[in-house]
C-alpha cells in the first residue's frame, strides 16, 4: 500500500494541479470510466504552432485516476501535439511509479485516454490500440 | 472488541470445513473474505462430491443404459428433488436447472414474456434491482413493445410500498419482477405482500432470490411467487448452475426455451413434441457435477440450519453496523435495522473513492467488492457513483469485523485531506 499510495500520488490527489476548465478551449473532451464511474473533463489551449499554451481540467474519482490526471496534464504545457501523441501507457506507469492490477490500470490510464481522444479522436484504451 | 452480540453457530467448526479460509493472501496476512454477496466459498464436502463424480461415475445423464450413466442420472435428478424440498416446491417438476439467476430470469423473459406480453402491457420492477432483473425486461420490452416501470425506494432503503400499490392500481401491469433481498442495501422485501397484490391485480409475480436463498429460509409455496430464481454459487455450491422455480400450471403453458437434445419427446423433420417438465426447458448436456455439488451445499446449509445461518448474520451485521457508525465520515447505504436486512454493508466514505477503499482493504487481506455491484440505478438513486460492499456469511467472525474497522481507519489515515 505504501507503494500504491506513495506520497507523490497522495500529494497530487489532495492538491491537484491545473484544476478548472479553460474557456475558450481548442480541445475540450470528457469521458467516464464505466467500470467505476471515474470522470475526467479536459480543456487545452494551443498557440499558433499547435503547442500547448495552457491546460485545465475537472474530474471526480479514485486517488489513482485523479492523481494521474494532475501529474500528466501539468506536464503538457509547452509540448507540441506531435510530442503529446508519443506519450504511451508505459510513460504513465513510469510517471506514477507503481504496480497496478488490471482494474486499477484503467483508473491510471483514463487521463491519457481522455487526452488522446480529445486531441486525436483516438478512443481505444492506451496499450490496447491494436485489439 | 468486547460486545454483547451472540451467534448460535460454532463458527470455528464451520470455518474448519472451508479449505480456502486457511490461506494467507500474502505471507503473514490471513484472508478475511467479505465478498459473499458476489460469490461464497465452498466447503470441502461440495468440492469432494464433484471430484467423486468425475473420479468414479462420470457419464452423461438420461441416456446410457449402463451403470455409470444410471448413477450419474440418479445423483443429478436426486439433486433436483433435494432442491425442491429445500425451497418447499410442490414438485421436482417445478425445478428447472439453468446456469445462474441471470439465465433463469432471461428464460422467463424469452418464453413466458415473449408469449404473453405486448404493446400496452407493463412490467413493474423496482429501483433496487440487480441488472439481471432489469436488462432482460428492457430487452423484452424492445422486442414485444411492452413497457418497464420501476417502483421507487425510500431514503432509508425500503421499497416504497405506497407507490407500489398505486402503480399496480393505475398501470396495466402484467408482470411484477422484484428482488427478495437487495444485493447492495440488504433490504428484505415483503414479497408475500407484493405477490398477493400482484395476483389481485391479475399479474404474474417473479422473485429474484439470488441474495435471499443463501441466507434466509425460503418457502416458495408460502411466498406464492409464480417464478423464483437463484444461483448455486452464492450458497456454497459451484458456479455454472442455477435454478428457476416455476408453478407447474404456468410452466406447462410456456413454450420451450433453447432447442436441442433432452428437451424433446419426439423429433420429426417437420415438427417436434416437447418433453415433460422440467426437461422441456433443459436442452443439451447439463452441468451434472455442478448439480451434484449444489445438492451437497444444500445438505451443508440444512445441517447448520437456515434459521441459524440467518441469526448468525444478523449478529455479525449488527456488530458491523455498530462499529461502522463509530467511524467519522463513513455512511452505510440502506436500512439500519440488522434484523430487517441481509448481511450486507455498502460503505460510502467522505474523501475516499470505493476503489481506493477496496485497494487498501485488500492490502490488509480483506476482500470486499467496490463499484456499482450491477445496480447502477440504485447508486444513481443515492447520488453516489459507487460503494464498497462488505457482505457476510456463516463463516465470518466478529474478529473479522474488527479487522475491517481497523483497515477502514487506515483508509482514512491514508486518504483523508
Amino acid at each position: 500500500m505504501d507503494d500504491l499510495y506513495r506520497e507523490l500520488i497522495l500529494d497530487h490527489y489532495r492538491n491537484p494541479r491545473k484544476k478548472g476548465l479553460l474557456s475558450p478551449a481548442d480541445i475540450d473532451y470528457e469521458e467516464d470510466n464505466p467500470v467505476c464511474g471515474d470522470h475526467i473533463h479536459l480543456t487545452i489551449q494551443l498557440d499558433e504552432n499547435n503547442v500547448v499554451r495552457d491546460v485545465g481540467w475537472e474530474g471526480e474519482g479514485c486517488a489513482i485516476s485523479q492523481a494521474s490526471a494532475s501529474m500528466l496534464y501539468e506536464t503538457l504545457i509547452g509540448k507540441s501535439l506531435d510530442e503529446i501523441r508519443k506519450i504511451s501507457k508505459d510513460d504513465i506507469l513510469e510517471m506514477l511509479g507503481i504496480e497496478l492490477g488490471p482494474v486499477r490500470l484503467k483508473c491510471a490510464l483514463l487521463s491519457l485516454k481522455v487526452l488522446k481522444a480529445g486531441a486525436y479522436g483516438l478512443t481505444a484504451w492506451p496499450g490496447e490500440e491494436e485489439d | 472488541m468486547k460486545h454483547d452480540f451472540e451467534t448460535p453457530l460454532d463458527v470455528a467448526a464451520v470455518r474448519a470445513d472451508f479449505p480456502v479460509l486457511e490461506r494467507e493472501v500474502r505471507p503473514g496476512v490471513p484472508l478475511v473474505y467479505l465478498d459473499n454477496a458476489a460469490t461464497s466459498q465452498k466447503p470441502l464436502s461440495v468440492i469432494e462430491a464433484m471430484n467423486d463424480y468425475y473420479r468414479r461415475y462420470n457419464a452423461n445423464v438420461h441416456r446410457g443404459i449402463h451403470k455409470l450413466s444410471e448413477e450419474a442420472t440418479d445423483a443429478y435428478e436426486g439433486a433436483r428433488k433435494r432442491i425442491a424440498q429445500f425451497i418447499n416446491a410442490a414438485s421436482y417438476r417445478e425445478i428447472i436447472y439453468t446456469r445462474n439467476t441471470t439465465e433463469s430470469i432471461n428464460l422467463v423473459a424469452w418464453t413466458w414474456g415473449q408469449a404473453n406480453l405486448g404493446p400496452g402491457d407493463v412490467i413493474l420492477s423496482t429501483e433496487m434491482e440487480h441488472h439481471s432483473n432489469i436488462v432482460p425486461w428492457q430487452l423484452l420490452a424492445r422486442r414485444v413493445g411492452c413497457e418497464v416501470r420501476y417502483v421507487p425506494i425510500t431514503e432509508g432503503g425500503e421499497l416504497d410500498m405506497e407507490a407500489f400499490h398505486q402503480m399496480l392500481d393505475e398501470l396495466p401491469v402484467k408482470l411484477v419482477a422484484v428482488t427478495h433481498m437487495s444485493n447492495v442495501l440488504g433490504t428484505i422485501l415483503p414479497v408475500r405482500e407484493i405477490v398477493e397484490a400482484a395476483h389481485a391485480a391479475g399479474a404474474v409475480a417473479l422473485v429474484d432470490g439470488a441474495q435471499s436463498t443463501p441466507h434466509i429460509p425460503v418457502d416458495v409455496q408460502e411466498m406464492d411467487a409464480d417464478f423464483f430464481a437463484f444461483s448455486s454459487h452464492k450458497m456454497l455450491g459451484p458456479t455454472g448452475i442455477g435454478v428457476l422455480y416455476g408453478k407447474r400450471a404456468i410452466l406447462e403453458e410456456m413454450p420451450p426455451f433453447l432447442g436441442g437434445g433432452d428437451m424433446i419427446k419426439r423429433v420429426e423433420l417437420g415438427k417436434s413434441e416437447w418433453n415433460d417438465l422440467p426437461w422441456k426447458f433443459e436442452a443439451g448436456t447439463p452441468s451434472i457435477a455442478e448439480a451434484i455439488g449444489l445438492k451437497v451445499a444444500i445438505d451443508y446449509l440444512e445441517g447448520v440450519g437456515m434459521e441459524n445461518v440467518h441469526a448468525h448474520e444478523v449478529a455479525i451485521t449488527a456488530y458491523a453496523l455498530e462499529r461502522l457508525a463509530e467511524v467519522p465520515g463513513v455512511r452505510v447505504l440502506g436500512p439500519s435495522d440488522p434484523t430487517r436486512k441481509g448481511g450486507v454493508a455498502a460503505i460510502v466514505m467522505d474523501d475516499a473513492h470505493p476503489h481506493d477503499i477496496a485497494q487498501i482493504l485488500d492490502h490488509e487481506g480483506i476482500a470486499v467488492r467496490a463499484g456499482h455491484h450491477c445496480a447502477m440505478p440504485l447508486h444513481q438513486r443515492y447520488n453516489v457513483v459507487a460503494s464498497a460492499r462488505a457482505s457476510f456469511y456463516l463463516y465470518n467472525t466478529f474478529e473479522e469485523v474488527d479487522r475491517l474497522i481497523e483497515a477502514i481507519y487506515k483508509v482514512k489515515e491514508t486518504l483523508t485531506f
